[in-house]
């Protein structure tokens, strides 16, 4: 067995790895592009002649001078200074689950990489097999009719559900009458931050003591001037609300439509479905439950599925199959525009697939049971644990994929809060938890998620670790304020970020400001 | 410890805990009876009451590579067929070691942890701005946004709030895939914050603004001009500092996009007038990935105006507790919508981090003569294939003068359109240009070629000559 409590004596790399902008040498290079044909300079002449002169460049870029193997070694200190999921990484809101490596070498190949949008579809045909073969397989889980891949994240996905929402009003001459939509403090700010941008104002719920708005509270948000709901559900303190179908009646009712913010997915896939529920629109996240890789946030894709009815909304161009051929349709008089350029991040839709296909039905179906056997045996552990308590304690039920827990108590007895944690947790090769959205409804609030990837060995690990930081906590406070201990650098101040004579997100108001000569 | 229906009865290789016994001993530490009963809270009338009806699984890596490859043999690529397309992703040379970087598990898996766990990559990160902004002439650069059309989305957005004004004017030859994402991001007419696009013409012989045409549209209710160099169609503008001038003149921010990977050669945008600067980043050592590659970019002068109005994540640098380390942390980071939700600056999540380590990688490798030589080798060779297709007779170079990689070949002479020569070009292994003749009616059977580093002498050759051929 291990010593130390079963805990590891991780340490981080610490390269001491100067800013690039340092590094380098006068006239060293890292990548050549050699001399141009000379038939081609004797027809052109210089490339100087070939620009206005009034927009050529007079003073070359300050950019570092290195060879190609300094530029190598240097990002790969980098990434040796990322503890970047190589231990345990339980964190929650963005269920980290396996990216199949197949996906990625499979992606990475020309037949991915070295394509273009605007190729003619004769010469897309493979992806764009997969890519409907894909919005099947979403067509299956969410029950919807249609899914397009445009959005660049979840976020984007919120975004395109708004835009939507314009073109519906628009068509039925309500676009300005119906501007408000309603969503709740527990969904993602992601969606009322898109609806505001889309020119929509929000109205949100607050949580009764069931953890979930009241119906009362709904019905009263609901009118003439409702647009939307836009809500996630289960959200991300482990509560299904019960009274969803109900809520999705009343909006109908009151001539809204409704969007299922169905980020949360990891513990209720294969269980149940947006359309049973009755919403007119749903999105996944596949680089949140569906393997693909995040990428430190991105690129990402948000999965955006919705009824017929508004399927003609949908940005475009949409994927056409006629029994034989796929093509690109872009013939579409109705459609919103666009959210992003093209047709969204290919290989992501494209690894997505492969995770599905390797998972099929049973995979899934098990991998939201042991997301949500997890959770549970996580949070009985947990709660064991001296100073550590859950959000609405009273309700006793399983809670879903996730529990948001607090640390409220420990930093009443201690003055050891959340913050503190993470950077001791970081010392066992354990990435830092989520915290909580804004605003916290509860004191030091954190959201570990355990999905299905992890080992009952790692969860097991993880709990250890946050023992740990509690026993320390009540025996010697300090060891978890001063932390981190273990990693390539100390804690940094925070101090000068919010003040413009100090911040500086270049090398070059770095030196402006801090090292002026 | 019976089986629960529909489960795989083989540990499946992603989940860890797929292990019948796992499962009950698990269950039994916390006293449930069965998974099924976790799931309570859920009404028994909101669950799907029959299995998902999905393709067979293929648990084996072995037969789901075979699948995958199989179906995406059915692709042609740029690599096996000579591509002319550009139009917003663009085919450049990827260093390798860009591809090794951003496949490194600790950059490729995870989200987010603290400063001091997630230095490398914050640092990484900071690079991509540091080096973004020598090449841009800005001090003030965002983590990346989803694309250039997004970038310039909310770079309007931006001077909308910071000039209390909602017109915009952009340049008519924009491209429409990009004006598509700029109109989503403006709000329609019916609603309170409604941003209105304006369409400033192009000058028909140069492709540029046409500055008559500003100066009629230019007016105290604009908040930008919003104009690009090189432009869709190819063009630099040669009057950039005159435009950026006149908005400034009429109260208006002077909002400029750009391909970095021309600015080696071309003059950075801080330094004839732009308030804000914004653009691509996939020509920076991202693939095309059909089209996921791109990424966009927004930098400004480090001015408090500017700052307190970005919706990106910004990365600063700091101090740590360590005497003489440096760290890095966010700043700002309370005006977004992770602090402020809907009263937060537009909306902020995952985007194309990822990327931005695979640019900053890039620049590092290519340093100022990378650029400038890069930079020369493109402007010679797509000038040399612009009076290679010239000399086909009925093929004409519609702005023959003055663009970096990407110009506008038209075939009306030759009788054909462009559809019919794109097909019979890559009948013989070319992807012929962007048909612009939908877009741009004015400009006949036009179509936007695109070439770069990538292409050779011989390729550029082969195209001209092909195209003698097909339109003969
Ligand atoms: C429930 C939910 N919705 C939306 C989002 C936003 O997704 P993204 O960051 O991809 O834009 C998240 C992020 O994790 C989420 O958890």
């Amino acid at each position: 067995m291990m010593k130390n409590g079963g805990l590891r004596e991780y340490r981080s790399a610490s390269w001491d790895e100067p800013v690039v902008m340092e590094l380098g040498y006068p006239g060293r290079r890292g990548m050549v592009f050699g001399e141009v044909d000379a038939a081609i300079a004797a027809k052109v002449g210089a490339a100087e002649a070939l620009l206005p002169a009034a927009m050529r460049r007079r003073r070359p870029p300050a950019l570092p001078e290195l060879s190609e193997p300094e530029v190598l070694r240097h990002y790969l200190h980098l990434s040796q200074q990322t503890l970047g999921m190589l231990g345990v990484n339980l964190f929650g809101t963005c269920t980290m689950k396996y990216n199949p490596r197949a996906g990625e070498a499979v992606m990475a190949r020309p037949q991915v990489a070295e394509t273009h949008p605007l190729q003619h579809a004769d010469t897309l045909q493979g992806t764009l097999e997969l890519v409907h073969g894909f919005d099947l397989i979403l067509r299956e889980l969410s029950g919807m009719d249609r899914f397009v891949f445009q959005a660049a994240g979840g976020a984007d996905a919120a975004y395109t559900h708004a835009c939507v929402t314009r073109a519906h009003l628009a068509a039925r001459g309500e676009l300005g009458k119906r501007d408000e939509i309603v969503t709740t403090i527990q969904t993602h700010p992601c969606n009322p931050a898109t609806a505001a941008t889309a020119g929509f104002k929000v109205v949100t719920l607050m949580l009764d003591e069931r953890g979930y708005p009241s119906l009362d509270a709904l019905k009263a948000a609901l009118s003439d001037r409702t647009a939307a709901l836009m809500v996630n559900n289960p959200d991300d303190m482990g509560i299904y609300n019960p009274e969803i179908k109900e809520w999705v009646r009343l909006v109908h009712e009151a001539g809204g439509l409704c969007f299922y913010d169905h980020a949360n997915f990891n513990g209720v896939m294969g269980k149940l479905r947006a359309r049973e529920l009755g919403f007119d629109a749903c999105m996944y996240m596949l680089h949140k439950t569906f393997g693909a890789p995040k990428g430190g946030g991105g690129p990402a894709v948000g999965a955006y599925g919705c009824t017929a009815e508004l399927a003609r909304y949908l940005p475009g161009p949409v994927v056409a199959f006629d029994g034989a051929k796929y093509r690109l349709d872009s013939d579409r008089p109705d459609s919103l525009g666009k959210v992003r350029e093209f047709w969204g991040n290919v290989p992501q839709v494209l690894k997505a697939y492969a995770w599905a296909r390797a998972m099929g039905a049973e995979g899934i179906h098990e991998a939201s049971d042991l997301s949500v056997l997890a959770n549970n045996y996580m949070e009985k552990k947990l709660l064991a644990i001296r100073g550590v308590t859950k959000s609405n304690p009273h309700i006793d039920a399983w809670r879903m994929e996730m529990t948001r827990y607090s640390l409220g108590v420990l930093k009443e007895d201690t003055g050891v809060g959340v913050a503190d944690m993470q950077h001791r947790m970081v010392d066992f090769g354990v990435d830092a938890p989520w915290l909580s959205h804004e605003p916290w409804l509860v004191a030091e609030p954190f959201t570990p998620e355990a999905g299905e990837m992890w080992s009952k060995e790692d969860i097991d690990y993880w709990i250890a670790a946050l023992a740990r930081v509690s026993e320390e906590a009540y025996r010697d406070p300090e060891i978890v304020k001063t932390a981190p201990h273990n990693q390539s650098i100390a804690k940094i101040r925070t101090d000068g970020l919010e003040d413009p004579e100090r911040w500086a997100t270049t090398w070059r108001a770095y030196r402006r400001k801090h090292r002026k000569a | 410890m019976t089986e629960r229906p529909g489960c795989p009865s083989v540990a499946h290789p992603y989940m860890a805990n797929s292990v019948g016994a796992i499962k009950a001993a698990m269950l039994a530490d916390i006293g449930a009876p069965s998974i099924e009963a976790l799931f309570e809270q859920i009404p028994a009338d909101h669950r799907l009451r029959r299995p998902l009806a999905l393709p067979k699984a293929i648990p084996s890596e072995a037969e789901l590579r075979r699948h995958l490859l199989g179906v995406l043999a059915k692709n042609k690529t740029c690599e096996d067929n000579l591509s002319f397309l550009g139009a917003g992703c663009w085919q450049h040379h990827v260093p390798a070691i860009c591809d090794e970087i951003v496949g490194r598990s600790e950059f490729l898996t995870p989200v987010w942890g603290t400063p001091s766990s997630d230095h490398g990559r914050n640092q990484a990160w900071f690079e991509f701005c540091s080096q973004l902004g020598e090449l841009v002439g800005m001090e003030f650069v965002g983590l990346p946004v989803y694309s250039w059309g997004c970038a310039a989305g909310h770079a309007i957005r931006m001077a909308a709030r910071l000039t209390g004004r909602n017109e915009v004017l952009v340049p008519r030859s924009m491209d429409p895939e990009r004006l598509a994402v700029v109109r989503t991001y403006c709000e329609p007419e019916a609603l309170a914050s409604h941003i209105a696009v304006r369409a400033v013409d192009y000058d028909a012989a140069s492709g540029r603004l046409d500055l008559a045409d500003l100066r009629a549209k230019l007016s105290a209710r604009t908040a930008a001009i919003y104009f690009e160099t090189p432009g869709y169609l190819g063009t630099v503008e040669e009057n950039g500092a005159e435009i950026a001038m006149r908005a400034r003149a009429a109260g208006a921010e002077t909002i400029i996009g750009v391909d970095p990977i021309s600015l080696g050669v071309l003059a950075p945008p801080g330094d004839y007038g732009a308030d804000i600067v914004v653009g691509t980043t996939q020509p920076l050592g991202v693939h095309m990935n059909c089209g996921g590659g791109v990424g966009g970019f927004i930098a400004t002068r480090d001015e408090e105006r500017y700052a307190r109005e970005y919706p990106t994540l910004l990365i600063s640098i700091t101090d740590t507790l360590k005497p003489g380390q440096i760290g890095f942390g966010l700043t700002l980071a309370h005006q977004t919508s992770y602090g402020l939700r809907e009263k937060g600056k537009d909306w902020t999540g995952n985007s194309v981090y990822l990327w931005a380590i695979a640019n900053a990688v890039y620049m590092s490798l290519l340093g100022p003569a990378g650029f400038r030589e890069l930079g020369e080798r493109i402007v010679q060779q797509s000038h040399y294939a612009a009076r290679a297709l010239a000399e086909i007779p009925g093929v004409r170079v519609v702005f023959p003068g003055g663009f970096f990689k990407e110009f506008v070949v038209n075939f009306d002479a030759t009788g054909k359109t462009v559809a019919a020569i794109d097909e019979a070009l890559r009948a013989r292994g070319i992807f012929g240009g962007k048909d612009l003749s939908r877009e741009f009616p004015e400009l006949g059977q036009s179509a936007l070629y695109c070439v770069t580093e990538i292409h050779d002498r011989e390729d550029i050759d082969r195209l001209a000559g092909t195209l003698g051929e097909i339109v003969q």
